[in-house]
């Protein structure tokens, strides 16, 4: 008698186990970035229609998210809205990775839509992403003032995500307005949206 | 317009279901016939809908009609027709439509051919499958919705996933589904005849062919994505014991035991309560395999869009599926006892170490799948299983059945004795050791341990496989559909023990680095890199070798190694050259640009590979030959 019951008890077990398991997929369907809680890999980029380069080095000190997007998709158009909010709040200085992309599209793109970036590089044949370990677009990095990886986030942002995954991890002096305009150098982020209003004329 | 046509039909399509469901559970249970006689019309009301809501995806994948997310997400205006239709099951959304589809189709076949059933019976089974209908349509309704609009509609859309466009592996996602759905009859059949608490022959002779057809569409699915991953993926493997080619070879291996076992209570009346809890446990696997794949508990290459809300949905639908009937087993699988005997030496005693065996090669790889997830729950950190574990604890199973299948095939049934065909078997074991014997020391060179061991079991397969129906032949007795298609499916098992060895045997291969006009040597093969030039094709452009390959100074042929780039994904990938010929395939694969004008190049010869598919697809053509069998067809009643 007791023998028929055993299936139902392995599949008890079973059920358990893959019940632990989705509690934990969370974190593991983001792809557990290797880059986790160690130092962001330096690069220096040409400045999205600007003819000079950018270095991540100037980074150094502040708390700062990388966004890594392309004309080429669809889900960043869905997450445009909420980085511009984002930019608009202040709370975070947005870095722009082009990624494999057409500088006069990505400009096209940034004066139709806007811009959220303080400062937008282009990484034309996608070597730099290797080192962050990029897979697709969009990807949102935050990396501490430190220059220490501390989240990824995978696929378009939303509100819920941002809140939850960045401005909690944020720590309050970071989140102050004033730490925005300071995160980067004024003079590239004027250069920027030079370009891009020029672009435009 | 057409989108939203075929979301409503889906909803429809739902409630067919539910009637579906219903009726076929309570009418018989309450005895009203004029209940029970709702069950077929609600079925094929259920497919058509069905039908209308994937035509109408396919139609906006035809149509490139961008401002429905699931297309705009998975093509693209540049990609070629044929990808757009297969686009449709390209990504998780369009996979569970189809999965309905399926569902919805066997469905139909099992009202329209189950007019010999009684008709209690049928409608329990068609309610049986309703209930898993549900489960699949609610699912894509409420957590996958492939009609879901895109505000605002973009230009183009981001094109299907490059891995995805190929004509193998366009075809291998409906097979596969074929073979997993397909399983959902027997587990139908089981749950019908629990609930009724009556099993005997005559279930099993109706049970046999559904799962028989099951599993040959199951076999040819496994087959074409193996293949698929041979020429596609680069490095010339066919088989990588990756989560998802786990999940869909358990439920293969319980439906081979299955089969077997069905076999054993039809002829004889035996194994009744094993073959309900295989049956179960087959389309279980299937849905556990749906699981690991859409929820993103195990990540895999597979998992392209993995979300926790539907794992915790399949989770909830597992539970009342799988925990439904294994309560059900175990209340009422108690009073299908069975009562005769048998021999040691019979074929009820070979059948049973058969499935002893399965149930073991599954059960391990169903550990080793297993395993991370378990140590991950347990706090025990992750934790990586791979060929190191899985090639050799399969392999311990596997070989001692293989043995055991060759003399089985010469035992009768009841108190068949083998001795009284010790001759066969021994003379076919003689054989099977001369050919041996002379493939290790006269044709290739370099075996290994294991190679004697697996030619001789092979064609030790292929010889004792034949016995039979020559005997019969000679004898001029009756040559059954079931038994030719039984004997193809064993030799074809035969044929491909005997690839497989000498494939992992006497594979050569080399990475070269070679630069325009060098060559590298791989065994007798010599492989001339002769020109590099770009190509387009409609979705992306590609850089070409030329590679001619010589053996021993005398032409083999030339072979165009692509290396492609998808414009819209901006995803690399490599399309292998292979010379094949009936003894072996030459395989050159592009690699990485190593600088200076030099190129990697991956040089393989592999003996004897393309039969180990060749050999599934013929043990599939086997599987249903035996299907055909005409004691399976009986006349509907009027």
């Amino acid at each position: 008698m007791n023998r028929y019951l055993l299936p139902g008890g392995v599949f008890l077990l079973l059920v358990i186990v893959l019940y632990i398991g989705i509690q934990r997929a969370p974190q593991k369907t983001v792809i557990p970035s290797a880059l986790l809680g160690k130092p962001a890999p330096q690069f220096t980029l040409p400045v999205l229609g600007r003819n000079e380069s950018f270095s991540s080095t100037s980074l150094a000190g502040r708390w700062h998210a990388i966004n890594v997007w392309g004309t080429w998709c669809p889900e960043c158009r869905v997450e445009h809205d909420m980085l511009l909010r984002i930019a608009d709040s202040g709370e975070l200085p947005l870095i722009g990775f082009n990624w494999k992309d057409d500088d006069a599209a990505a400009l096209d793109w940034l004066a139709q839509l806007g811009n959220p970036y303080s400062v937008v590089v282009a990484d034309r044949d996608g070597r730099a992403a290797i080192d962050w370990g990029v897979y697709g677009a969009p990807e949102t990095f935050l990396i501490d003032d430190r220059g220490i990886v501390v989240h990824k986030h995978v696929g378009a942002m939303t509100p819920a995500v941002w809140e939850r995954d960045f401005l909690a991890r944020l720590p309050r002096a970071a989140a102050l307005p004033g730490a925005v305009t300071g995160a980067v150098t004024g003079a590239v982020t004027g250069a920027v949206t030079g370009a891009v209003t020029g672009a435009v004329k | 317009m057409i989108a939203e046509l075929g979301h409503f039909a889906l909803i429809l399509a739902l409630l067919a279901a539910v009637m579906q469901a219903a009726f076929g559970l309570i009418g018989p249970a309450v005895d009203k016939p004029a209940w029970t006689a709702v069950v077929r019309p609600a079925t094929s009301a259920q497919f058509v809908l069905v039908t209308i809501s994937l035509g109408a995806l396919v139609w906006a994948f035809v149509q490139n009609d961008f401002s429905v997310e699931y297309v705009a997400s998975n093509s693209n205006s540049a990609l070629p027709l044929l990808y757009r239709v297969s686009a449709v099951w390209g990504a998780h959304e369009g996979s569970l439509l189809l999965w309905a589809w399926i569902l919805a189709g066997w469905t139909l076949a099992v009202s329209w051919r189950s007019g010999g059933l009684p008709e209690g019976f049928a409608a329990r089974v068609l309610g049986i499958l309703g209930l898993v209908s549900i489960g699949f349509l609610l699912f894509t309704l409420a957590t996958s919705n492939p009609f879901a609009r895109l505000e605002p509609a973009v230009p183009d859309g981001r094109d299907l996933n490059p891995l995805l466009q190929d004509p193998a592996l366009a075809a291998h996602p409906p097979m596969l589904y074929a073979g997993y759905v397909g399983l959902s009859v027997a587990f139908a059949f089981a749950c019908a005849a629990m609930i009724e608490g009556r099993l005997d022959q005559t279930w099993a002779r109706w049970t046999r062919p559904w799962t028989t057809v099951a599993w040959a569409f199951l076999t040819v699915g496994i087959a074409l994505g193996s293949w698929w991953a041979y020429y596609e993926l680069g490095w010339g493997g066919y088989w990588f014991w990756d989560p998802v080619e786990n999940a869909s070879f358990m439920p293969w291996l319980i439906a081979t035991a299955l089969i077997h076992s069905l076999a054993v209570t039809e002829k004889r009346g035996l194994f009744k309560s094993w073959t309900l809890l295989l049956a179960i446990l087959a389309f279980s696997l299937s849905l556990l395999g749906t699981f690991l794949v859409r929820s993103g508990v195990l990540v895999s290459v597979h998992s392209f869009a993995a979300d926790p809300a539907r794992g915790m949905f399949i989770l909830i639908f597992l539970v009342m599926i799988i925990g439904g009937a294994l309560t059900l087993y175990a209340w009422r699988a108690p009073l299908l006892r069975s009562e005769a005997g048998f021999e040691f030496t019979s074929r009820e005693s070979f059948l049973l170490f058969n499935n002893i065996l399965l149930v073991v090669a599954a059960a391990v790889i169903f550990a080793g799948t297993m395993a991370p997830l378990i140590s991950d729950a347990l706090g025990l950190g992750t934790l990586s299983v791979g060929r190191q574990y899985f090639d050799p604890v399969f392999l311990l199973p596997t070989l001692p059945l293989l043995a055991l299948a060759a003399v089985g095939l010469h035992s009768g049934w009841k108190r068949g004795r083998v001795s009284d065909r010790r001759a066969a078997i021994l003379w076919t074991l003689l054989a099977a050791v001369l050919v041996t014997l002379l493939l290790v020391l006269g044709v290739w060179e370099g075996a290994k341990i294991l190679t004697p061991v697996g030619f001789a079991l092979g064609v030790w397969l292929i010889l004792s496989s034949l016995v039979d129906p020559i005997d019969r032949w000679r004898r001029k007795l009756t040559l059954t559909p079931a038994l030719l298609g039984m004997a193809l499916a064993h030799a074809s098992l035969g044929v491909f023990v005997v690839s497989i060895t000498a494939v992992e045997t006497y594979t050569r291969e080399r990475d070269l680095a070679l630069a325009v006009g060098e060559a590298g040597q791989v065994g007798e093969f010599e492989y001339r890199l002769t020109g590099l030039s770009g190509v387009e094709g409609p979705n992306y452009d590609a850089l070409r070798g030329e590679v001619v390959v010589t053996e021993g100074g005398k032409p083999v042929g030339v072979l165009y190694p692509e290396k492609r780039n998808y414009w819209v994904q901006r995803q690399v990938m490599t399309e292998a050259g292979i010379d094949m010929q009936w003894t072996r395939d030459v395989f050159v694969a592009l690699g990485e640009d190593l600088g200076a004008g030099r190129w990697s190049v991956r040089a393989q010869v592999r003996p004897l590979i393309n039969y180990v598919w060749f050999a599934a697809v013929l043990m599939a053509l086997g599987g249903i030959w035996a299907a055909c069998d005409r004691r399976y067809r009986r006349e509907p009643r009027a």
